[in-house]
């Protein structure tokens, strides 16, 4: 094992099945078993802090770091209502919260922390920090996912949360809330008969979880691009959570990889993954994305301004 | 007992910002004002409403996106705090609200009866989304009357714009015929904005007006096609370009709420009144009326 400041890295999906209803599904068990053997690599890993980046908070003014100490809810997930209520409390780490704002702002982003009553955390923190951290062993914080960020912004972002890790001078967990293939079935199901929505979905999430269980995260974070074209629903700009969780744990293929589980929930790719930095390495090839080390803001090379304009309205347009 | 009606019609966006800007005593945040502009607009909508005598509010909303089907909320009685995921330092709201659960169920079984996946929402924990209280406190802050609220299914992003569109026709027809089946006079919402491209970035004062702007020419350009197209009644004509719309100003009603509107309203071809145009961190929103009264004229 190699020494790390950032000792383990997980990504675990978010929906609230392995949960709530296990039972249901025995692939939805099988996710909740390795959502357990990850908590056990977390308990055994020295990790003192778990920094959570999750999909399923979006934001729109730059990142959002949840710093309410302790956020407790009683919680129904918009789409899977009928599937119960999920009452939780948590323990956060304003200090820790504040600083990764503090760092994220050095490197020329937007950010800030949010620390409210009643802030509605979303499903795929509420999930994870249940299930890796039920007694609430760990403080933690959340960072949000920014709906326009690419990947400079992405790449700055884990490099700002690299940055307040290592300030700190503690050790860090980073945990990634995701999908892979994100396709949900669009009619009701019966749980029995779930199964990833396309076999190119299957092969897509197949190929990344190759990469992740020998440990080539950089690799993967470089085909995210592709990945996103291949096996996303396009809600958001970018497939952003590998360029995070690279960018947090040092942007090299230097891990032992574990997958724990892979199963379709509700069509999408489900996998609990779980890296733990290794000497060994599957190689550093050469890559082709640029490496930023400070955001300047947007560029106008978003996907959204590569749109050609409507241009000026000719009289008697529409007529 | 006789037949129900829809009174009106609105497009009745919810950038947050505008309860914020009106400090009512249920949101905890405090301002010094500002989108005078959208508010004032507000209060023009709420005068050409208090001659109308209605039952219930109906309200589509973005905030609630689901993906299996549309749902709606089937449980009488919602209290408790809504906080803005996105600008909780200008809205965390306390809500006491009722719910037409008998209503919701007519739309539901008849939008069912026309082939759309249909649930209703039982769960009496759920917190309702802002846009569903932003849209519904600035149109009756009193909140005296019930509501329905419809999920919005985005089928866009899982088709395309066209069956989203193709699904909230159907929507909007099984809606009008549960109004009239009911016997009840009803307002429909569309809590939508129309060009949604945000700012990134917040003034230190959130409500400083020297900041607000539309975020860029191409958006506002489109905005004011689509608004002239409600103006002169056409209708039909903007549902057609609402997918070129859509994706070119990232607009809002990918949602589909105003498609339900307006196959509500059955394709008005009488003249929306415009309340107020103006934006919101560099977004575009509209406050429209449709009055079927026109119509008859
Ligand atoms: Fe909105």
């Amino acid at each position: 094992m190699r020494e790390d400041n950032v000792c383990k890295g997980i990504l675990v999906p978010g929906l609230p099945h392995p949960l709530l209803c296990p039972e249901k599904n025995e692939g939805w068990q099988r996710i909740r078993d390795a959502y357990d053997k990850a908590r056990i690599e977390l308990e055994e890993s020295g990790a003192e802090i778990l920094v959570i980046y999750s999909t399923f908070w979006p934001s729109i003014l730059g990142h959002q770091v949840q710093a309410y100490p302790e956020p407790e809810w009683t919680y129904v997930d918009e789409e899977f209502h009928d599937l119960g209520s999920i009452d939780y409390k948590f323990k956060m780490d304003p200090e820790f919260a504040e600083l990764t704002a503090t760092k994220c702002k050095e490197r020329g982003l937007h950010a800030r922390t949010v620390s409210y009553y009643g802030f509605p955390i979303d499903t795929g923190s509420i999930v994870a920090l249940k299930l890796l951290n039920p007694d609430n062993r760990l403080p933690a914080i959340i960072v949000s996912s920014n709906m326009y960020a690419n990947r400079a912004e992405s790449i700055v972002l884990g490099k700002s949360i690299r940055d307040a890790i290592d300030a700190s001078g503690k050790k860090a967990a980073a945990v990634v809330i995701s999908a892979l293939s994100n396709r949900l079935h669009t009619v009701e199901i019966d749980p029995k008969d779930d199964k990833i929505h396309s076999l190119k979905d299957h092969e897509w999430n197949l190929k990344f979880l190759e990469y992740l269980e020998k440990g080539r995260l950089e690799d993967v974070s470089q085909l995210s691009r592709q990945f996103h074209n291949e096996a996303r629903v396009p809600k958001v700009v970018s497939f952003k959570p590998f360029w995070i969780m690279a960018s947090i744990m040092g942007q090299n293929n230097l891990y032992d990889g574990n997958v724990l589980a892979y199963e379709p929930i509700c069509g999408t790719g489900a996998a609990v993954v779980t890296l733990t930095p290794a000497e060994d390495t599957a190689g550093d090839l050469e890559y082709d994305e640029d490496d930023p080390e400070f955001y300047k803001g947007d560029r106008e090379v978003l996907d959204f301004y590569d749109q050609p304009g409507m241009g000026p309205l000719e009289e008697r347009d529409g007529d | 007992m006789s037949k129900g009606e829809i009174v009106m019609g609105a497009l009745a966006p919810h950038p947050p910002h505008l309860v914020y800007a009106e400090n009512p005593p249920q949101n905890e945040a405090t301002s010094e004002g500002g989108w005078e502009e959208l508010r004032w607009g507000y209060e023009r909508l709420r005068d050409s409403l208090s001659e109308k005598d209605y039952d219930v509010i109906i309200v589509h909303t973005p905030h609630w996106a689901t993906f299996v089907g549309t749902h709606f909320l089937g449980v009488e009685k919602f209290k408790s705090l809504s906080v803005d995921p996105i600008f909780p330092n200008l809205f965390r709201y306390n809500y006491d609200l009722t719910v037409d659960v008998e209503l919701s169920k007519a739309i539901h079984d008849n939008a069912a009866d026309s082939g759309l996946l249909v649930k209703m929402m039982e769960n009496p924990d759920f917190r309702i989304d802002y846009g569903t209280i932003t849209s519904c406190h600035l149109v009756n802050p009193k909140w005296d009357k019930p509501i329905v609220c419809i999920s919005s299914n985005r089928s866009k992003f899982y088709f395309n714009s066209e069956l989203m569109q193709a699904n909230m026709i159907k929507l909007g027809e099984a809606t009008r015929k549960a109004v009239e089946a009911s016997g009840k006079r009803a307002l429909l919402l569309s809590s939508n904005s129309l060009s949604h491209r945000h700012f990134t970035t917040e003034p230190e004062v959130p409500e400083d007006m020297s900041k607000e702007h539309v975020t860029n020419h191409n958006q506002y350009l489109w905005d004011m096609k689509m608004i002239n197209l409600m103006k002169d009644g056409k209708t039909k004509e903007m549902i057609d370009l609402m997918p070129d719309f859509t994706e070119q100003t990232v607009a809002e009603t990918e949602a589909g709420c105003l498609t339900w509107l307006m196959s509500a309203l059955g394709f008005p071809d009488y003249k929306a009144t415009v309340h107020a145009y103006g934006t919101v961190i560099g977004t575009g929103n509209a406050i429209i009326g449709w009055d079927p009264k026109k119509a008859k004229i």
